[in-house]
C-alpha cells in the first residue's frame, strides 16, 4: 500500500510540470508584458514613470531574461511560495490571495459530498428501478441539472431567495467578517451562505454521477452471483448491498477524478455571478486585465486541486480495491 | 466389410448414397423456421440494425427532429424572424411579450396582437405597457418587412411573419435598445448552434488523429499523448477557457474572435475522443483484417482511416454528439463572463449577458428566454447522444 501511494505521488510531478509548463505559455502568450502596457498608460495620462523604479521591477521578475528562464524563475518561485508579484494590487500574489484559495477548496468539497449525497440514492433507485416511471422522472431532472447553465441557475436562485426569504444570498458571508480572522461566528457565517453555491454547483456534477452509477451498478446487477444469491434466497435488500453495491461503490469513488474538473469549473462561474469570496472572480478579472502572474497562479492552484483530489480519489480506491494496489497501478 | 471401404469411406463419385437424400434445392432460411419479419431481421444491413434500435429509442428520435428542424431554421433566419438582428424601437423598451389572440369580442378575426399604450411609472421611472383592445393588429404572413441580406449577400424583405402596418410584434418582448427578442434569439441560434457544430469538429479530427496514431503505434508517442490527456483532464476546462479567451488581442475583429473561440473549445476538448479512439484501436488492431491489410503493403493511415475507423464511427459520433452540449455551454458561459464572442456577433451567451443582474429577472424577466432555448438544445443533444449510443452497437 505504502509502495502504491509513493508510486501515486511520484507521477504527480511530472503532471504537475507538464500543467506549469501550459499554464506558463497561457500566461506569455499575450503580446508585451504587463510593464510596457502600465508605462504606456502613464505616460498617456502625462505623468512621470520611474523607469529606474520599473527596471528595477522588470530586473525583480526576470522580464529581461528569455522566456525558458522565466518559465524556471517562476516555478522555482512557487515551489518556495513565491508566486509572483500581482501588478494590479501592487502585492505579493500570496498576499492579495487570502482566504480565497481556502473557500474555493471548502466550497468544492461541500459540493462533492452534496453530490455524492444526491446522486447515491438516486443511482440506486434508478439501477434498481430500471425503466420505471421514478427512473425516468429522475434522470430527467438530473439531466435538466445538466442543461441549465449554471449561471442562470444562480441568477434566479438569487432572485428568488431574495423574493421569498427577503435574504440576499450573494457572497460567502457577511460583509463585516471579511477581514476578520477565521473565528467562530465567521465559520457558522460562512456556513450559513455556502449551501446556495455548493447546491447549484452540485446540480451539474450529480446528473452524470447518477447516470454512471446507474449503469455501472445494472451490469453487476445483471451477472450471475447476482443470480445465484437471489436463487439461494437472499432477501432483495441484501443482495444489492452485499456485493452489487459494493463493486458500484469502487467506481464512485474512482469517480470523484473525472467530476472534479467540472465541479470546479462550474464553482468559477457560479462565484463569479454570485460575488463569493473565492478565487472565481478575482480570476476573471486578473484575466481581463492581463495581471497574467495572479492569473497563472490561479490556474495553477485550479490545476494542482484537481490533481489532488485525483490523487486522494485514487488512494481510496486502492484502500477499497486491493487489485488495484497490489497491481501497482489504476485499472481505470 | 473389405478393406478397401475401410480405407476410403466415400462413395465412389455418382454412385448412389446409402441414405435417403432430398432432390430439392437448397433453401438457407428452412435451417429456421422464419415468419417473414425475422427473415427480415436476419438479414438487415447493420444500417437498418442501428436505425431500427435508434428507432425505438422515442425521446432520441423526437430530439432528432428538433434538432434537425433548428439546424434547417438557421438557415433561413432571416426570413423567420420578424425584424432585423439590430432593428431599434425607441418607443418599444423593455416590452413585455405581446400575446398572440384569435378571438376578438367573441368573434374570430385569426391571428392578431393588441396594440400597446406605454406611460412612464413616475414613482419607479419603470415603462408600463398596457394592452389597448380597441387597436387590433392582425399579423400579416409571407410579407414584406425589414429588408435584410440574405446570407449578407442578396437584397430582400421577405418575412414569414410581420406586425401589421403601423403596429409592431414582439412575441418575446423587447431588450433595453427596444429590440425584438425573438428575432435575436433565432440570429443567436446561427452562432451558438454552430460553434458546438465547428467546435466538435476540430475536436473529432484531432481526437482521431491523435488518439488513432497513440493507439496504432503505441510506444514512446502513445506515453506522451496519454500523459498529455491526463494532464488535460485534469484541468477544470473553464477556468481554461477563460485564460485562453483572455489573451485574444481587443484589436481582433468579432468574426475572428468568433474564430479563435470554436478553436479553443475544440483545441480542449479532444481528449474524451481521443481516449475512446486509442482504446477501440488498441483492441481492433489485433484482428486478422489488419494483418491482412499490413501484409498487402497498406500504410498506417490507410489502416486507420480505411480498415479501423469505420469500425467505430458509430461509437464516435455518438460520443461527440455528447460532448456538443458542453461547448455550448461552454460558449455561453464564455461569452456571459464577457471573455466570449462580442457584439455585434450575437449568439445566446451575448443575449443572456443582458440578463447579468438580478433586477433584470425581477422586471424584465422574458429577456432569460434564450435560457430556455439553451436548455432545448442541450436537452436534445443529450438525448440524441444517448439515442445514438444505444443504437451503435446494434447486435448487442
Amino acid at each position: 500500500m505504502l509502495r502504491y501511494i509513493l508510486l501515486r505521488l511520484l507521477s504527480m510531478i511530472p503532471t504537475m510540470a507538464v500543467i506549469s509548463m501550459l499554464v506558463f505559455t497561457i500566461i506569455e502568450l499575450p503580446p508585451g508584458d504587463y510593464f510596457e502596457s502600465y508605462v504606456s498608460e502613464l505616460t498617456a495620462m502625462g505623468e512621470d514613470v520611474d523607469m529606474a523604479e520599473i527596471e528595477e521591477l522588470r530586473h525583480q521578475y526576470g522580464f529581461d531574461q528569455p522566456p525558458v528562464m522565466r518559465y524556471f524563475h517562476w516555478v522555482g518561485g512557487m515551489l518556495t511560495g513565491d508566486f509572483g508579484y500581482s501588478f494590479e494590487y501592487q502585492l505579493p500574489v500570496s498576499e492579495v490571495v487570502g482566504d480565497r484559495l481556502w473557500l474555493t477548496v471548502l466550497v468544492s468539497f461541500f459540493t462533492i459530498i452534496v453530490t455524492w449525497l444526491i446522486a447515491f440514492p438516486i443511482g440506486i433507485y434508478s439501477a434498481t428501478h430500471q425503466y420505471s416511471w421514478g427512473d425516468y422522472g429522475l434522470t430527467f431532472l438530473g439531466l435538466l441539472g445538466i442543461a441549465v447553465p449554471n449561471f442562470m441557475l444562480a441568477l434566479i436562485l438569487m432572485y428568488f431567495a431574495n423574493r421569498w426569504f427577503g435574504v440576499s444570498i450573494g457572497h460567502l458571508m457577511d460583509q463585516k467578517y471579511l477581514a476578520e480572522p477565521m473565528s467562530w461566528e465567521k465559520s457558522r457565517s460562512i456556513l450559513s451562505h455556502i449551501w446556495i453555491p455548493v447546491l447549484i454547483v452540485g446540480t451539474a456534477g450529480t446528473a452524470g454521477m447518477i447516470r454512471r452509477l446507474r449503469a455501472n451498478l445494472l451490469d453487476e446487477l445483471q451477472k450471475q452471483y447476482v443470480v445465484t444469491a437471489r436463487a439461494k434466497g437472499l432477501s432483495p435488500m441484501r443482495t444489492l448491498v452485499k456485493y452489487p453495491l459494493r463493486m458500484a461503490l469502487n467506481f464512485f469513488v474512482a469517480d470523484i477524478g473525472s467530476i472534479l474538473p467540472a465541479i470546479i469549473s462550474g464553482a468559477e462561474i457560479t462565484a463569479i455571478v454570485l460575488s463569493l469570496e473565492t478565487t472565481g472572480p478575482m480570476l476573471v478579472k486578473a484575466l481581463q486585465s492581463q495581471d497574467m502572474y495572479l492569473a497563472g497562479s490561479f490556474l495553477m492552484f485550479l490545476a494542482f486541486l484537481t490533481v489532488v483530489g485525483m490523487l486522494i480519489s485514487d488512494i481510496a480506491l486502492a484502500l477499497l480495491d486491493p487489485r488495484i494496489r497490489l497491481a501497482g497501478r489504476s485499472t481505470k | 466389410m473389405t478393406l478397401e471401404t475401410v480405407r476410403s469411406p466415400l462413395p465412389e463419385p455418382g454412385a448412389p448414397l446409402g441414405h435417403y437424400v432430398s432432390d430439392a434445392p437448397f433453401d438457407p432460411d428452412r435451417l429456421e423456421e422464419t415468419t417473414p419479419r425475422h427473415k427480415k431481421f436476419a438479414r438487415a444491413s447493420q444500417k437498418q440494425l442501428m436505425w431500427w434500435k435508434f428507432r425505438r429509442h422515442k425521446l432520441a428520435l423526437a430530439s432528432a427532429w428538433f434538432l434537425g428542424i433548428l439546424y434547417a431554421m438557421i438557415l433561413v433566419v432571416e426570413f423567420l424572424a420578424p425584424y432585423n438582428l439590430h432593428t431599434r424601437h425607441m418607443e418599444h423598451i423593455y416590452e413585455p411579450p405581446q400575446r398572440v389572440r384569435l378571438f376578438h369580442e367573441g368573434s374570430f378575426v385569426g391571428p392578431f396582437v393588441y396594440g400597446r399604450t406605454m406611460r412612464l411609472d413616475m414613482d419607479t421611472l419603470q415603462r408600463i405597457y398596457t394592452d389597448n383592445p380597441a387597436d387590433v393588429q392582425p399579423i400579416r404572413f409571407f410579407c414584406s418587412g425589414d429588408s435584410y441580406r440574405f446570407w449578407g449577400l442578396k437584397e430582400a424583405d421577405f418575412h414569414l411573419a410581420c406586425p401589421a402596418k403601423g403596429g409592431t410584434l414582439f412575441l418575446l418582448g423587447t431588450d433595453r435598445l427596444g429590440r425584438d427578442v425573438l428575432s435575436r434569439i433565432l440570429y443567436g441560434a446561427r452562432i451558438s448552434l454552430t460553434i458546438g457544430l465547428l467546435g466538435i469538429a476540430i475536436s473529432f479530427t484531432l481526437g482521431i488523429v491523435i488518439g488513432g496514431l497513440a493507439g496504432y503505434h503505441g510506444g514512446w508517442f502513445d506515453l506522451i499523448v496519454q500523459r498529455l490527456i491526463e494532464v488535460l483532464q485534469s484541468i477544470p476546462s473553464i477556468p481554461l477557457w477563460m485564460a485562453l479567451a483572455a489573451i485574444m488581442p481587443v484589436t481582433w475583429s468579432p468574426i475572428l474572435i468568433y474564430i479563435g473561440i470554436t478553436v479553443i473549445l475544440g483545441l480542449l476538448d479532444w481528449t474524451g475522443l481521443a481516449r475512446a479512439v486509442r482504446s477501440k484501436l488498441l483492441s481492433l488492431r489485433e484482428e486478422d483484417y489488419v494483418l491482412a491489410a499490413q501484409l498487402m503493403g497498406a500504410g498506417s493511415a490507410r489502416i486507420i482511416g480505411r480498415h479501423l475507423v469505420p469500425g467505430f464511427m458509430s461509437h464516435l459520433i455518438a460520443t461527440a454528439t455528447l460532448a456538443i452540449p458542453g461547448m455550448i455551454l461552454g460558449e455561453t458561459a464564455l461569452s456571459f463572463l464577457g471573455l466570449g464572442l462580442r457584439p455585434p456577433i450575437t449568439s445566446w451567451g451575448i443575449l443572456l449577458t443582458e440578463a447579468r443582474s438580478v433586477s433584470v429577472i425581477a422586471f424584465y424577466p422574458w429577456l432569460l428566454f434564450p435560457t430556455l432555448f439553451v436548455i432545448l438544445v442541450i436537452l436534445a443533444f443529450n438525448f440524441l447522444g444517448d439515442g445514438l449510443r444505444d443504437a451503435a452497437d446494434p447486435y448487442k
